[in-house]
């Protein structure tokens, strides 16, 4: 079988052990049936067992593997090693702009602050009927490119505004969110949502940049979905 | 490094936090009493997030349909495995626990008159057996993916107390066998902490990380399941292990069975749709055991695709593009992703890859945890529930049919709050103290791998153990393989026991994560090999070869012998048996015969 | 008083919707300039007073002055909210910017009606 030696150069911090951050270089061979990055990071943590990470999957649905490989955030179980270049060291880092846990595992606390600050949850008082409540499919529709979010962070973490500010700004994620709620038929808290977010930070730090879009291992757009709050907002006040 | 234990009270303690978790949060959260929520993960990172096809509920939104031709299916499924009353109960719950899951805020396909969206499924027939049915709610191809947000949102807004990457140890139990809560370590520091409370559920998954090639994630490690053994609780069913027909191959990443719900073809290397010679009714739509086996006998007789003959072909060619990217989205991106492969324009490649536990920790359909004891084979273990794949109810018996698990995760989710809600509202205020060796087992197991010099390696054991798993224990079974394979899942057991890791570090330590979660994984193999080995007959998903269809055997199946479910005790190696609740709650008893679809 | 994070000033849409639209004014009014200039409007001293005396276009003058000051005053102001943490100096700054900006209009206002 054919096998490929891999360089990489990879963030390391054990506040445990460590003064301060530093860049371990660390080879692996890999050989035809190790497909995705993850693959190969799991063969490097059996060479040595204090790199940290976080995986489960590997299959690109539950969002535990978010990292910055060679500076553009992305799923680790979803980069084909064919596409990184032989020669080249893959450079692994955490996600930008969240505190370092170890290693490549950060803090998502703030990220999970801002998502449940939109109310991630339908909101509809009325009595619940026997059977389902209906919706009609093209309504149902509307929430394709939203419900399927896997809060992985790459989008948020890859976007200035939210690197910035953190705390006050929703963030791609979060405000995809917003509008997969807002978007559904069934939900009636629409008002409050958009009152949620009107103000200054927490929806208009969006300035469009669209790295989210460009990251996203989903292929998911919140920056359109952004655009259409945006546009509800306009239209609710005129 | 010698650890202190922090012990904090609570008035339940859920261990795992994925589909049976929340939804038995759900449940105590509502009720207002102090839960806290245990979970290795992130809620939405939990396994229960790559379930794709449907979840099974007899709606009758597209033809008619009804709980009890349900109940038939998956008492067939079951190889008669399967406890009737929990079957019943499970499939007359199924509406209202759909329902309550869209009231919820999930975002189900729906039909053009706005109700649910129902597709076909393996082994899934109206009116008794005579032709599929559409029972599988479905959110396209990722109804797990929706179903899990949906839960965990209804979650955030019940306000459920969640402890977010914290991995349990060990059982509390007193001298009387109650379950009094669990230890568990804090990832992020290292620390343990004891969470002494009135109800335990568990809802901790499966363990099909045993296997070297399978659907699961990383964590599907078997914790709550190993947990239980070294606790003294016997392992229900254990040499049940489904093999999904269609993993891709290579990856082992799940391709589901909705993909021939929708219409899609297996074909061996002749392009012959060669489910039609083995199951001429329910053709690739039969269920799952039946479908894997068919592909490895095509296999194993050559037919197979590829450079080494050793996979077969889905092919979803014929179906229109746009029915393909509006029902299986998902599918379309992981066989690009995974198998390289543009299923609008080839097939994939599939081979049988193992899928889901249908054996664990015993429990009525109540969700209490139950065990032999003096007075009957089904003695209540007081303060101790478990749901979900992790807990055997039994509803899947000898296999499980497609979408009954996610409904499983639901039905017996809820009911286990329910019973716990319940028993908390009668219990005393007080909890009962914890007995003075409450910790002495986690603690003796992490000092041992503290200092352990000399060890095994936990990559390498781990490996180990799933090469075994594979080779001893795989779709087909064989006496001789299996008679070495308890053999060498003993050796192996006795490398667990001395795993060595070199990371010392107290900060979000994966290495010692990796080794607590071998010690888990090595009780379900070991029970899954013993037990595999002494049930002389075939079975649903156990098939062996000295076991052959014959005409005073049908299929291999032994019902004089062996219609009975197997408990495996860790104390000793030990194998017990009881007998299967053929008499359901309130109909007809499903009476027993030839399984063929 | 608590050290605590607060968002829902409530002005949000305003003033993006308010730079938008500044936006465009002062788009259109360059529009209208660039090409009075290419007909040689701004040939010489005489011609460009003329242009710009005109009513019509005194006033255009002065709402594009306006739009201009709006329109940074929504810019600065938020590099004043991401970069200045201290709230008396922030406060401060958006004084000095609004006075800065409204001197300015007042100012342009001065010189387009003394033309």
């Amino acid at each position: 079988m054919t096998t490929r030696t891999l360089q990489f150069k990879i963030y390391r911090y054990d506040p445990d052990q460590d003064q301060k951050p530093y860049m371990q270089d660390i080879a692996v061979d890999v050989d035809a049936t190790d497909r995705k990055l993850l693959d190969a990071m799991v063969k490097l943590k059996a060479v040595d067992d204090s790199i940290a990470f976080r995986r489960s999957c590997r299959e690109g649905v539950c969002g535990s593997d978010a990292l910055n490989i060679n500076g553009r955030n992305g799923l680790a179980c979803l980069a084909d090693l064919a596409s990184f270049p032989d020669g080249k060291p893959i450079v692994l880092r955490p996600l930008p702009g969240l505190p370092v846990i170890r290693d490549l595992i950060v803090d998502m606390t703030q990220f999970f602050k801002q998502y449940h600050s939109i109310k991630p949850y339908l909101i509809n008082n009325d009595p619940p009927p026997e059977r389902e409540r209906l919706q009609s499919p093209e309504d149902r529709e509307e929430l394709n490119g939203l419900y399927e979010c896997i809060l992985c962070a790459c989008c948020s973490t890859s976007c200035p505004s939210f690197w910035w500010n953190p705390d006050k700004f929703v963030g791609p994620a979060g405000l995809l969110a917003a509008y997969r709620f807002i978007a559904d038929t069934r939900d009636q808290a629409t008002n409050e949502r958009l009152d949620n977010l009107e103000d200054p930070y927490r929806l208009f730090r969006c300035h469009t940049i669209m790295n989210c879009v460009d990251v996203c291992p989903k292929g998911l757009n919140p920056t359109k979905a952004i655009g259409k709050i945006k546009d509800m907002m306009v239209k609710r006040a005129i | 490094m010698s650890h202190k234990v922090t012990v904090r009270k609570f008035d339940a303690v859920i261990v795992g936090a994925g589909g049976a978790g929340l939804r038995a949060a759900i449940q105590l959260s509502e009720a207002g009493l102090k839960t806290a929520v245990l979970t290795k993960v992130f809620p939405t990172r939990s396994h229960t997030v790559a379930a794709q096809g449907g979840v099974a509920a007899s709606l009758g939104n597209s033809e008619e349909d009804h709980w009890h031709w349900h109940m038939y299916d998956t008492v067939k499924g079951s190889d008669w495995l399967g406890d009737q009353d929990a079957i019943e109960f499970m499939c007359r719950k199924a509406n209202e626990c759909v329902i309550e899951l869209e009231h919820y805020g999930m975002p189900f396909d729906r039909l053009d008159n706005g109700r649910i969206y129902q597709r076909p499924f393996g082994g899934h027939m109206s009116n008794f057996g005579e032709k599929p049915v559409r029972r599988s709610c479905a959110a396209a191809d990722r109804t797990g993916h929706a179903m899990l947000h949906a839960m965990y949102q209804r979650n955030v807004k019940v306000n459920t107390q969640f402890f977010v990457e914290w991995m349990a140890l060990d059982l509390i139990r007193d001298a009387e066998g109650e379950v009094l809560g669990v230890t568990a370590m804090e990832m992020e520091t290292g620390e343990i902490h004891a969470f002494h409370a009135k109800a335990t559920i568990f809802a901790t998954g499966g363990a099909g990380r045993i296997y070297y090639s399978s659907t699961n994630a990383f964590i599907n490690t078997g914790d709550g399941v190993g947990i239980a053994a070294r606790a003294g609780i016997p392992l229900e069913d254990m040499e049940f292990w489904q093999f999904h027909p269609t993993g891709v191959a290579g990856a082992g990443v799940l391709i589901t069975e909705g993909v021939r719900g929708e219409g899609g073809i297996l074909r061996n290397s002749a392009g012959e749709r060669f489910m039609e010679r083995y199951a001429p009714n329910a053709k690739d739509l039969a269920s799952r055991d039946v479908v894997s086996r068919a592909m490895v006998t095509e296999i194993n007789e050559g037919r197979g695709c590829g450079p080494n003959r050793d996979f077969v072909l889905l092919d979803i060619t014929h179906l229109p593009p746009e029915t393909i990217m509006k029902r299986l989205p998902g599918i379309h991106e992981i066989a690009l992703q995974f198998a390289g492969v543009d299923a609008l324009k080839e097939p994939i490649p599939v081979v049988p890859t193992c899928h889901y536990q249908m054996g664990g920790i015993p429990t009525n359909y109540l969700g209490q945890v139950v065990v032999p004891g003096k007075r009957s084979q089904n003695e209540i273990v007081p303060g101790f529930y478990a749901a979900g794949e992790c807990a055997c109810a039994s509803v899947h018996g000898a296999n499980r049919l497609g979408t009954n698990s996610l409904l499983d995760l639901l039905v017996f989710g809820k009911s286990a709050g329910e019973t716990a809600v319940e028993q908390l509202k009668n219990s005393p205020k007080a909890h009962k103290p914890l007995p003075e060796d409450a910790f002495a087992a986690t603690l003796a197991r992490l000092n041992r791998l503290d200092t352990q010099k000399g060890g095994a390696n936990v990559h390498e054991t781990r490996l180990e153990m799933q090469r075994t798993m594979q080779k001893h224990a795989g779709v087909f079974r064989f006496a001789d393989l299996l008679k070495d394979g308890v053999q060498k899942i003993l050796a192996v057991q006795k490398d667990v026991q001395r795993t060595e890791i070199k990371d010392k570090s107290k900060v979000f330590n994966t290495a010692r994560i990796e080794a607590l979660e071998l010690d888990n994984l090595i009780e379900v193999a070991v029970a899954t090999m013993v037990s595999a080995e002494a049930r002389k007959e075939s079975r649903g998903a156990h098939v062996r070869d000295d076991a052959p269809d014959t005409p005073e055997h049908p299929n291999g199946r032994d019902d004089t012998n062996w219609l009975k479910h197997t408990l495996w005790y860790k104390d000793g190696n030990r194998l017990d048996y009881k007998s299967v609740t053929l008499r359901p709650m309130s109909v007809e008893t499903i009476a027993l015969k030839k399984r063929a679809y | 008083m608590v050290n605590r994070k607060i968002v829902g000033a409530h002005y949000g849409l305003i003033d993006w919707l308010a730079q938008r639209v500044t936006g465009v004014v002062m788009v259109i009014y360059t529009l209208v300039v660039a090409i009075a200039l290419r007909q040689g409007a701004g040939a010489n001293y005489a011609s460009w007073h003329e242009f710009m005396s005109g009513g019509l276009m005194r006033f255009a003058t002065f709402v594009f002055i306006v739009s201009l000051c709006w329109h940074a005053w929504v810019g600065v102001r938020d590099i004043w909210m991401d970069y200045v943490q201290p709230a008396g100096i922030k406060l401060a700054l958006h004084v000095l910017t609004l006075l800065a900006l409204i001197g300015c209009a007042g100012w342009a206002a001065q010189i387009i009606w003394r033309l």
